[in-house]
């Protein structure tokens, strides 16, 4: 054996990935609600946007909408998707099986995740053209912001995905699961209702919230009106929720069924 | 790793598994696997099989003692050993939707030096079902698309958790062939069964697995020689056993009466046998439902069983009732 036929990382991972990819793809429902969802919710709350004093949060109907919709799919094409995955790789054995080859645990779950990650960056350019033509979005302001919260984003929903995983027994019970971070994120984190219009006590309280700081590093990338301060802050937020993420997986995470 | 010429593939020396509950499945088992050996480890469901195997393939860490695979630590040294081994879980798992294909195709992308996926697949016997999804097949079907990739990459080491549970009497002959092939070609097979006759076919060596403990190893011809051979008959009416000449004058070890059924155990069954049968000779009766065999293996793994559960019988009766109830 020659030391050019021995595996990498980089190539274990595109195999799985490669077989999550067809997976997905055949599992119309899964698609279904990655797919749409994130792009039909938040042009529903576009209405809404209008009858807000926005103007006074220096905000616009954009820079409300696509970061919404920006966090929208992070939950759904992230976690929920990603979820359902891990739940029904684990039941299915495929994780135990997976292990017991040259694939490292952590290579698992990126191999796995990386289709539906990629998911959602098709997504978000779609949807970062959309609003640029249909809502006059300027381009972002502070690019760089925008860039760390969206990829720090998608890591902490993997991780949290993986951690809401290690509770669902299967994949009907992760749809109950997964309903506390989807329903606190869409009330409390800026997808419907930004921050800057709720009331103080309320919107601090929202602020912990995982996705709040992803939001906030998205929008304030598009305005350019989030200070250093701010941005540090949400910085810090969405990093302790991530840290917290990985160190919970590596505790909680299941890697085969419970007997 | 070199000793008295032999080369150890695989070394276990004082392991121990314990499970969250404080379950302690495997209780202290040493053993060694020499290069190009079939070893089967033999054993009832619950007697520590699975348990040992999945340490040596690097799933789970020792409770205590010692695993060597290839030399190497196969948890903490993987990258040196998993290159070289291939795995057969008891229960392996494919997602459901993916084809054979996609499904070799994946885990090609996943081994060292992959062999073509077509040869593998028509190895075991799957040529004809590369299009079908992984639910379309049979659990036989399952079990060869396992074993299949376990063989994707040529391992040097093979690990087989019940390889031919769940398959029908030709897919279990298949299979057997299929591992004396490997065993020919000089693979070192490492195989778990509750089937005596597989261990007894296949296996250079085996060892006997019983609630946690090696109760018997060495090669079936060894296991069996350490058992006695056995004679059984009905007595006539109006005969009891004290009719027979002295027992330990014929060479008896040991003897159970059910009501006229007698067994005798013994280790020189030439001369107990005729012993018996010149008595039955002078007495002028015939002794009806006679068998003599030799021990098998059969025999040995009852007698463990047998053996093991009179030891726990006494532990209940002296009140230690509590490990019983885990054991089981």
């Amino acid at each position: 054996m020659s030391a050019g036929t021995f595996t990498t990382p980089a190539g274990r991972m595109a195999a799985l990935a490669r077989a999550e990819l067809t997976l997905l793809s055949r599992s119309k429902g899964t698609l279904f609600a990655a797919m749409f969802v994130p792009l039909v919710l938040p042009f529903s709350a576009r209405s809404a946007a209008k009858e807000m004093d926005l103007a006074a949060a220096g905000l616009s109907v954009g820079t409300v909408v696509l970061p919404a919709a920006l966090g929208v799919s992070l939950l759904f094409a992230v976690y929920t998707t990603l979820v359902g995955v891990f739940v029904a790789r684990r039941e299915e054995l495929v994780l135990k099986r997976l292990r017991t080859g040259e694939l490292r645990d952590l290579e698992i779950l990126t191999g796995s995740a990386m289709p539906a990650v990629a998911t959602a960056f098709v997504q978000s350019a779609v949807l970062a053209v959309g609003c640029a033509v249909l809502l006059d979005l300027d381009a972002p302001r502070a690019p760089l912001y925008t860039v760390v919260g969206y990829l720090l984003g998608l890591v902490m929903c993997t991780a949290l995905a993986a951690v809401t995983s290690g509770v669902s027994r299967s994949t009907e019970s992760a749809q109950v699961t997964t309903m506390p971070f989807v329903l606190l994120s869409l009330i409390g984190s800026g997808l419907v209702v930004p921050l800057e219009v709720m009331p103080d006590r309320l919107a601090a309280l929202c602020r912990v919230l995982p996705l709040t700081s992803v939001v906030t590093l998205l929008r304030g990338g598009w305005t350019g009106n989030l200070s250093a301060g701010e941005a540090l802050a949400a910085l810090i937020g969405v990093l302790a929720w991530t840290v917290a993420g990985v160190l919970a997986v590596r505790r909680w995470f299941r890697w085969e069924p419970r007997r | 790793m070199k000793t008295n010429g032999h080369d150890h593939v695989i070394e276990v020396s004082g392991l121990r598994r314990v499970y969250g509950g404080g379950f302690e499945a495997v209780r202290g088992i040493t053993f060694h696997v020499e290069r190009g050996e079939v070893f089967a480890l033999l054993g009832t469901n619950g007697a520590g099989k699975t348990s040992t195997v999945e340490v040596l393939e690097g799933l789970a860490p020792p409770a205590g003692g010692r695993v060597r695979v290839l030399g190497h630590d196969p948890r903490t040294e993987r990258a040196a050993v998993r290159p070289r081994t291939g795995v057969m879980l008891q229960e392996g798992g494919f997602p459901s939707e993916l084809t054979v294909t996609e499904t070799a195709r994946m885990w090609a992308g996943c081994v060292s030096a992959a062999r073509p996926l077509t040869d593998v697949l028509a190895r075991v016997g799957l040529a004809g079902k590369t299009g079908a999804r992984v639910k379309q097949l049979s659990g036989g079907e399952r079990r060869r698309l396992d074993l299949a990739l376990a063989l994707l990459g040529d391992p040097e080491v093979l690990f087989l958790d019940e390889p031919t549970t769940g398959l029908d009497a030709e897919g279990r002959r298949d299979t057997w062939e299929l591992v004396r092939a490997l065993r020919d070609g000089g693979t070192t097979v490492l195989l778990t069964t509750h089937y005596l006759e597989e261990a007894e076919g296949l296996a250079d060596r085996l060892a006997i697995l019983h609630e946690g403990r090696i109760a018997a190893a060495g090669t079936p011809a060894e296991v069996t020689a350490a058992q006695p051979a056995r004679i059984t008959f009905e007595l006539p009416d109006g005969y009891v056993l004290g009719d027979l000449p002295p027992l330990p004058g014929l060479g008896v070890t040991g003897h159970e009466v059910d009501g006229a059924v007698v067994r005798l155990r013994t280790r020189t069954l030439q001369r107990t046998a005729t012993g018996v049968l010149a008595w039955a000779e002078r007495a002028g009766v015939e002794l009806r439902g006679l068998d003599v065999r030799s021990a098998s293996l059969e025999e040995a793994f009852l007698g463990i069983a047998r053996a093991a559960s009179a030891e726990a019988a006494t532990a209940t009766a002296t009140g230690h009732e509590t490990e019983r109830a885990v054991a089981v």
